[in-house]
């Protein structure tokens, strides 16, 4: 390992000590008549773990966050998933008929009204609590949904490409706010999305699935807002395996440093 | 200065405005010419009063029918009978669009004899009914109650099942339970539909009852209308006919307010 390198490929043949994970995938399958979705997949969370999935439309990453999310029956297949979990979804899916308070508090049970308005509060919807959902905007409505996950105290927190409907600027005030709801709560986070930035910005440990299968994984040992000085080489080495062998698509600043 | 000479242009050109005819009530102009004329064609004798009366002894008629106690009471009756009905008819509908939506077992069950039934004319049902039950209450309501279980339950059945199953997968993942989702999902998304079914199933259930009431009644706005054919007088069918509609009117005007009620949340897709 470079330290100077700020990741490193993780070698899955070697076991590092871990404390008892929070999701354990062994041999996970999954199977929509002859296709094969997801492919004998291993996969562990360690509590508080960030980590973003990595992979192009149709590599399984949807259907490996529905069964993570208990969205989809698995039958007699290794697969522990906490009970404790809330997933954040790209359309805020919000109850339009319900105000955003009671979005929040949805199937909680009790007094939900204070809980609910400490969560708005610290994603900062506090003026909006007994607004429609429909009249937010798509950050609110986002910020909505981090809170009605986070209201639950989960021990794993999904969140299924949820910034990418966003603007630019809404998308790294959001990337902020995960982070420091994150730092708040320490639920594990398992973000899947498409921007690799995006991930490289925000987790711990980035994996790319491919085909049902993971085909790289990297962990990132520079704290956050560090991570300039290498994030160009690892997002070049993220695409490619991403890209397969296919490097018709040349990332804009790779083609410019080339060029150079 | 400026300011004054763009007022001062503004109130010239307002007093320069032509009559318009929006600007004095021109929706009400030509009902109430065609009031107006009526009435003159009365008076001249140009519209016999066996033919139709004048819109003034209606007004008269009306307000005798009111002070004596004709008109209420025999409101009432009517409109217990379209209570009635609605109250069985809006009933099954709801159970049945509720077994239907819910599970595949009930669609299949119901949903055929409902098609079925769809294609059955309620008033020719009539003879039928007549057979049945006879000529008294049972059939008039009956014929309410069979017509307007099917906008409801159509409605509620559709409704139910364009749940958006975004949200339903939602509410799966925050672990809700299968009635919890019926409760907070399902419902919530088929009711605006729902109520379009139960603003059919009003107009239907009025239609109904003018032709139910033509049943040997005694009592009701059908019996007075007979009646008043009978004496040929067509003051108080034009009342009746008045009436009729008002009750068109009001029962439009409750759906319109559970709307306003219930569907809140939605942004209005008019500007008020």
């Amino acid at each position: 390992m470079d330290a100077r390198l700020g990741f490193t490929t993780v070698n899955s043949s070697v076991h590092q000590p871990q404390p008892e994970p929070v999701v354990r995938l062994r041999g996970f399958t999954r199977r929509f008549g002859a296709n094969t979705i997801i492919d004998g997949l291993d996969l562990d969370i360690a509590p508080g773990e960030f980590i973003a999935l990595l992979g192009r439309s149709g590599s399984g990453k949807t259907t490996l966050l529905r069964t993570l999310a208990g969205l989809d029956e698995v039958r007699s297949q290794d697969v522990e998933v906490p009970d404790s979990r809330a997933v954040v979804f790209q359309d805020a899916r919000l109850l339009p008929w319900k105000p955003v308070w009671k979005n929040v508090g949805l199937g909680l049970k009790g007094d939900i009204r204070p809980r609910a308005e400490a969560a708005l509060r610290e994603v900062g919807l506090g003026h909006r609590l007994d607004a429609w959902p429909l009249t937010l905007s798509g950050g609110e409505a986002q910020r909505a949904a981090l809170a009605r996950a986070l209201v639950r105290e989960p021990k794993l927190l999904l969140l299924d490409e949820p910034f990418a409907a966003l603007d630019a600027l809404t998308r790294y005030r959001m990337h902020d706010l995960v982070l420091s709801l994150w730092r708040a709560h320490r639920p594990a986070v398992l973000i899947v999305t498409h921007d690799v930035e995006e991930a490289i910005a925000l987790a711990d440990r980035v994996l790319v699935l491919d085909q049902g299968r993971i085909v790289a994984e990297e962990r990132i040992t520079t704290p956050r807002g560090e991570r300039a000085s290498f994030s160009a080489r690892l997002r070049e080495k993220l695409l490619s395996t991403l890209g397969g062998d296919d490097h018709s698509v040349v990332p804009f600043a790779t083609a410019l440093e080339a060029a150079e | 200065m400026a300011s004054l000479a763009i007022e001062h242009s503004h109130g010239a050109e307002r007093s320069r405005r032509p009559f318009s005819l929006s600007r004095f009530g021109g929706r009400w102009l030509s009902p109430v010419l065609l009031l107006f004329l009526w009435e003159l064609g009365s008076r001249s004798g140009l519209i016999p009063e066996r033919t139709l009366a004048a819109p003034s002894a209606v007004i008269g008629t009306l307000i005798d029918m009111v002070i004596s106690g004709e008109l209420p009471s025999n409101l009432l009756v009517s409109f217990a009978r379209v209570a009635a009905g609605l109250l069985i008819g809006v009933g099954l509908g709801l159970a049945l669009g509720l077994v239907a939506g819910l599970s595949r077992a009930g669609e299949l069950a119901v949903d055929p004899l409902m098609q079925i039934k769809r294609t059955i004319p309620a008033l020719a049902l009539t003879p039928l009914f007549i057979v049945w039950f006879g000529i008294g209450e049972t059939p008039k309501v009956a014929l309410i109650a069979f017509a307007t279980i099917f906008p409801v339950y159509l409605n509620l059945y559709s409704g139910i099942r364009s749940v958006d199953l975004r949200l339903l997968d939602a509410a799966k993942s925050f672990g809700l339970s299968r009635a919890e989702q019926i409760w907070h999902v399902v419902l919530p998304s088929a009711l605006p539909s729902l109520l379009v079914g139960l603003r059919y199933a009003l107009s239907v259930s009025i239609l109904v009852l003018v032709v139910a009431e033509q049943i040997n009644a005694s009592a009701g706005l059908g019996y007075l209308i007979n009646n008043a054919r009978d004496f040929m007088r067509t003051d108080i069918i034009v009342v009746c006919l008045m009436v009729y509609a008002i009750l068109g009117l009001g029962a439009d005007w409750l759906v319109r307010a559970i709307e306003a009620r219930a569907l809140i949340w939605r942004p209005s897709i008019v500007e008020q």
